[in-house]
């Protein structure tokens, strides 16, 4: 999958001005749409039982009678080979993708943060090498196939997916920290914490951090978007979650086997991840823009 | 790279012993009397010590003797020179459309910043961007091929024009999305430099405008692009393992999901190892080229 780059560190603005921030955020249309399909997908996410119009279909279910119905009133996006009601998979969906992202997340932008700030901030030493090599280590291949192959030694499943995923995504965190911290570890008032003599985890949390945030939250945004796609693209070839989990990319799979008789079996769940993932990147976009513009 | 090359292997490794599940027992099969799989494990050295196995692997790979897979029921050498040709063939072809694509658009954008051109650019890439390779696959397949039939469905052709026509949804759905992104970058560079002092410059001496826009605009506005083109890589190698079985390509990308769903050790360790080397390759083709643009290093490097 495609890693977004984030260019132009030295221009991330530190501040934290939030109501400044939150204008020049609500000026930009594409940001905004972004925030709100977002925020309307976690709502759905987590409403889905109340959301759905049948929320029994979300697992297993069978009512052949209905089977491979075209999208009409009574199921808005039709139903699936066992006469499950695609809309509500979908929503279902919605939850197995944001909770993988929020849990792959919490998992990888911590440990990842932290190495990265240790390795920039003892930049040059021991440390520094062997953290950054770990990390190039990970990075030495395309980080699906790595997260393919891990999840196909271990036992495929949701669990094992987010596993998978977590293992191959923390150097990129790595990376990034560590870009940043560099660029700002020779500012004065890093020399000038150090000359006071203060504790090298003071200056690393609570000097060096704030100003590295700009970038972190950045990426984790954008990166909601990639851990979805990379969450259904492992479901997608059968090494994620296993029917009849809703998984959105499972749901791709199933429905591509029926293309014949059933164009929407495929293409709704098909737009529903590129809307997630739209959302996503539109939002971090315009997160983006909020911290590079200011400094400007 | 070298290091991190023999760090993938060591990682690649470590993965296929120390995670559960026993090879010997795997190769075997579950049926099997204990005593075959007591000495299955002598025979392939798991009663050795890890690094001692290693350093035994190591040398198998250099030998290019990656073992035999439980799949395909011969060796893995052969299995990659079987199939890893048809996987490069779609992965170039993929590659050209996506350079020559982004180029096109980007340039365009670029030129017509903030006009109509620029903004249709920008909108389809927001959302081609987004597109996973497989969705977009699966949705060529049902309205190129099942609904239009401008294009057939899936496999290979059975002669060389019959092969390109077979690749062209698949080298499209796999490079779509790191193609719209070049663009943007292109076109983000090309704008940057217009408003610069030379462009006014030249401008105000009368050049004609095509020498300008790609004399002076586009060509800073590669080394970035080029340098993100190394992701792209990345991108259509793991890409095409999705691509490939839609469109029932017979790949190596298709076989290594094969592989996988059997847990063939031996066939996903060749796998992660081999695409590491391409990915390797392809990174050092994009600094040369990177090098070879951007004045700054190549003069520098004749010590100019």
């Amino acid at each position: 999958m495609r890693i977004r780059v984030i260019e132009n560190l030295r221009n991330f603005s530190t501040r934290f001005d939030l109501k400044r921030k939150w204008y020049r955020f609500s000026r930009s249309p594409l940001s905004t749409i972004g925030l709100v399909i977002s925020v309307a997908t976690v709502i759905i996410a987590f409403a889905a039982p109340f959301v759905a119009p049948y929320p029994q279909h979300a697992g297993l279910f069978t009512d052949f009678p209905h089977a491979l119905q075209p999208p009409g009133s009574t199921y808005l996006f039709g139903t699936d080979e066992f006469g499950r009601d695609v809309l509500s998979r979908i929503i279902f969906g919605f939850r197995y993708s944001l909770m993988m992202a929020a849990v792959v997340l919490a998992l990888v932008v911590p440990p990842g943060v932290i190495l990265g700030l240790i390795a920039g901030y003892y930049r040059g030493t021991w440390i520094d090498t062997l953290i950054m090599r770990v990390a190039d280590m990970f990075i030495a291949v395309p980080p699906l196939v790595l997260a393919l192959s891990i999840a196909a030694v271990l036992t495929p499943g949701v669990f094992n997916a987010m596993m998978a995923v977590s293992l191959m995504w923390w150097p990129w965190y790595t990376r990034l920290t560590y870009n940043t911290v560099s660029a700002i570890r020779n500012e004065y008032f890093v020399q000038a914490s150090e000359v006071m003599g203060a504790s090298s985890s003071h200056t690393i949390f609570s000097e060096i951090l704030p100003n590295c945030l700009g970038p972190i939250l950045t990426k984790v945004t954008l990166d909601v978007g990639w851990v979805i796609l990379l969450g259904s693209a492992l479901s997608f070839v059968g090494l994620g979650a296993q029917p009849p989990t809703p998984d959105l990319g499972t749901m791709v799979a199933e429905g591509g086997q029926y293309l014949r008789q059933g164009w929407w079996l495929t293409i709704f769940p098909a737009m529903a991840i590129t809307l997630i993932i739209l959302a996503f990147n539109l939002l971090g976009d315009g997160i983006r823009d909020i911290f590079v513009e200011e400094a400007k | 790279m070298i290091f991190s090359l023999f760090g993938l292997s060591v990682l690649v490794f470590v993965l296929s012993r120390v995670l559960p599940g026993d090879p010997a027992l795997m190769l075997a099969g579950p049926d099997a009397p204990k005593w075959v799989v007591d000495q299955l494990r002598i025979q392939l050295r798991l009663n050795q010590p890890l690094y001692t196995q290693y350093f035994y692997w190591l040398y198998d790979v250099f030998h290019f003797n990656l073992g035999y897979s439980t799949l395909t029921r011969q060796s893995v050498t052969l299995d990659i020179i079987q199939t890893l040709p048809a996987s490069l063939e779609l992965i170039g072809l993929a590659a050209v459309f996506s350079v020559t694509g982004a180029f096109a658009l980007g340039v365009v954008a670029g030129r017509y910043s903030y006009k109509w051109p620029d903004n249709i650019v920008r909108i389809v890439s927001y959302v081609g961007i987004s597109i996973p390779a497989f969705v977009l696959a699966i949705i060529f397949q049902l309205v190129f091929g099942l609904w239009l039939k401008w294009f057939p469905v899936q496999g290979p052709g059975t002669n060389a024009v019959d092969q390109v026509y077979h690749m062209v949804l698949p080298a499209v759905a796999l490079c779509l999305g790191g193609m719209l992104q070049d663009a943007r970058i292109i076109r983000a560079g090309m704008v940057e430099n217009k408003d610069k002092d030379y462009i006014l410059m030249e401008t105000a001496q009368g050049l004609p405008e095509r020498t300008i826009t790609f004399k002076y605009l586009l060509k800073p506005s590669l080394i970035p692009a080029i340098t993100v083109m190394g992701l792209d890589i990345a991108a259509l190698l793991a890409n095409a393992f999705l691509v490939e079985t839609v469109f029932n390509w017979p790949g190596f990308s298709q076989l290594g999901i094969r592989y996988m769903l059997n847990k063939d050790l031996n066939g996903i360790v060749a796998l992660v190892l081999v695409i590491g080397i391409i990915y390797a390759i392809a990174n050092i083709l994009v600094d040369i080229v990177v090098a070879y643009l951007d004045p700054r290093i190549r003069l520098m490097e004749r010590g100019e």
